[in-house]
């Protein structure tokens, strides 16, 4: 038996837990405010994950990159994989706020989504039909220039 | 010149909350001015989810909190908005000039709302020794390059100060395959929620030294080296105590200063320590009808705040109007 203290994260208050840990498993918790406290000390321990929000690219689109979310937690230790996926991803359809782009992503139940509309706001279309996609990139070289 | 019932500088999270309270308290004539192509201010980079636990008992992330807000916005033709709306002058008795595409305009408000928001704090503002290389970011400026215009500013990265633009910048530069060297913060503990320094910082094993400040940045035509040194309890460095960290780029976090050129020009009194008004009551001024509201007012810790107390700005200027 052992006893971990752990921050919860599930909220900007941020209570300090003492998690009570035997074989593997939380058997006390004690500290936490609320009843998400529970919640997230039993997952940080016996199964840490996070949403994870990046962004992907477009195609066509007035928005450059699209900002994306897993829309429920993911293993901590498949953040890095997940990313490879994000990477690969191009959206050149326009989608919606909450619209699925990737069902399942890495593991069944947990979807990816989009969290901005790709055509923001009803302004005036600027983005250039022939703009092709490309994921984030280094701009060193952009910055040498204006040297 | 044209005269409006209500005109709001600003098309953020304060803005927006205020142009739907002042309508929903009874104000049908509301010109909403947004610097940037479209709605949604800061929010729009701010990807991250973290956003709306307060107001909407939801997790959101920005772009999705500030989704609602434009929606509703949009839906209420009493207000109108002009988008790419530069707002270049501003007198006592709220006539406000402003640039659109192609036009100078100028407009009387009976009554005004300033949203206008934050600026970050710059590196000249911590006078931080050194050469003055390429490589050196505010933390939100990294967050606008990355999330917004998909560029990358740097490969192995120093974060001075521990606010939580930098801390979300942490976790963000590791995503995208970057090296996040170190988070250098002077205070003895992190300025930003203890939240993110879990899950943006410790989560990726990130070093994170308190009560040290950066020396020196060292580099020719970018950066290449910053001099980290430990401070004692009065913040003066420790001799002896140096060491070098070699990076490409700094990211500056600390902190924000509300952004109120505009409402000094008019005569509001400010603080000149904190730059925000100086005031008694939340969202007033020394001027009668013209209120500020969210970071500008001053700044908050979350966005739910920035909605609450701008919604009641929108309601405080309904009634300034109904008593005019």
């Amino acid at each position: 038996m052992m006893t971990r203290p752990i921050t919860c994260i599930e909220c900007p208050v941020g209570c300090r837990i003492l998690v009570t840990v035997e074989n593997g498993k939380v058997v006390k918790i004690s500290g936490n405010k609320c009843p998400k406290g529970d919640l997230y000390s039993v997952s940080e321990i016996e199964n840490p994950a996070r949403i994870l929000t990046s962004t992907v690219a477009t195609r066509g689109m007035p928005l450059v990159m699209l900002p994306v979310r897993t829309d429920g937690p993911i293993p901590k230790t498949k953040l890095l994989e997940a990313m490879d996926e994000i990477r690969k991803i191009v959206v050149d359809r326009p989608v919606r706020t909450g619209e699925v782009i990737v069902k399942n992503f890495l593991q069944p139940g947990v979807n990816l989504i989009v969290t901005r509309d790709s055509s923001p706001d009803q302004s005036p279309r600027e983005g250039c039909p022939g703009q092709s996609a490309r994921s984030i990139r280094l701009i060193n070289s952009a910055f040498d220039r204006t040297l | 010149m044209r005269e409006r019932d209500l005109v709001i500088v600003g098309g953020g999270s304060a803005g927006l909350a205020a142009a739907i309270a002042a309508h929903d308290h009874g104000v049908r004539d509301i010109l909403l001015l947004e610097r940037d192509q479209y709605l949604g201010g800061i929010l729009n980079q701010c990807i991250h989810t973290g956003f709306g636990l307060e107001y909407f008992k939801e997790v959101l992330t920005g772009p999705e909190y500030a989704d609602r807000f434009i929606r509703k916005v949009r839906s209420i033709d009493d207000i109108e908005v002009s988008l790419r709306s530069f707002v270049v002058h501003l007198t006592g008795d709220k006539v406000l000039t402003y640039f659109r595409p192609g036009l100078l305009e100028t407009v009387r408000a009976r009554a005004l709302i300033m949203a206008t928001g934050c600026r970050e704090k710059t590196r000249e503002m911590i006078h931080i020794a050194g050469s003055r290389p390429a490589g050196i970011f505010s933390a939100g400026l990294a967050q606008k390059l990355i999330n917004i215009e998909g560029l990358l500013p740097g490969n192995e990265v120093v974060i001075v100060g521990s606010g939580d633009i930098g801390l979300i910048m942490a976790r963000r530069f590791t995503l995208e395959g970057a090296r996040v060297k170190a988070i250098v913060e002077v205070q003895k503990n992190s300025r930003g929620l203890l939240r993110n320094l879990v899950q943006c910082v410790e989560d990726f094993g990130i070093p994170a030294y308190f009560s040290h400040m950066i020396a020196r940045i060292s580099g020719n035509k970018r950066v290449e080296k910053v001099i980290v040194a430990r401070v004692d309890d009065t913040y003066t460095m420790i001799p002896g105590s140096e060491f070098e960290i070699a990076c490409d780029t700094l990211l500056v976090s600390v902190g924000l200063i509300p952004e109120n050129e505009l409402i000094e020009m008019a005569g509001v009194r400010l603080d000149r320590k904190t730059n925000a008004p100086l005031s008694d009551e939340v969202n007033t001024t020394s001027i009668p009808g013209l209120f500020v509201c969210g970071n500008s007012f001053r700044v908050y810790d979350i966005v739910d705040s920035v909605t609450k107390d701008s919604s009641l700005a929108g309601r405080m200027a309904a009634e300034y109007l109904r008593g005019q």
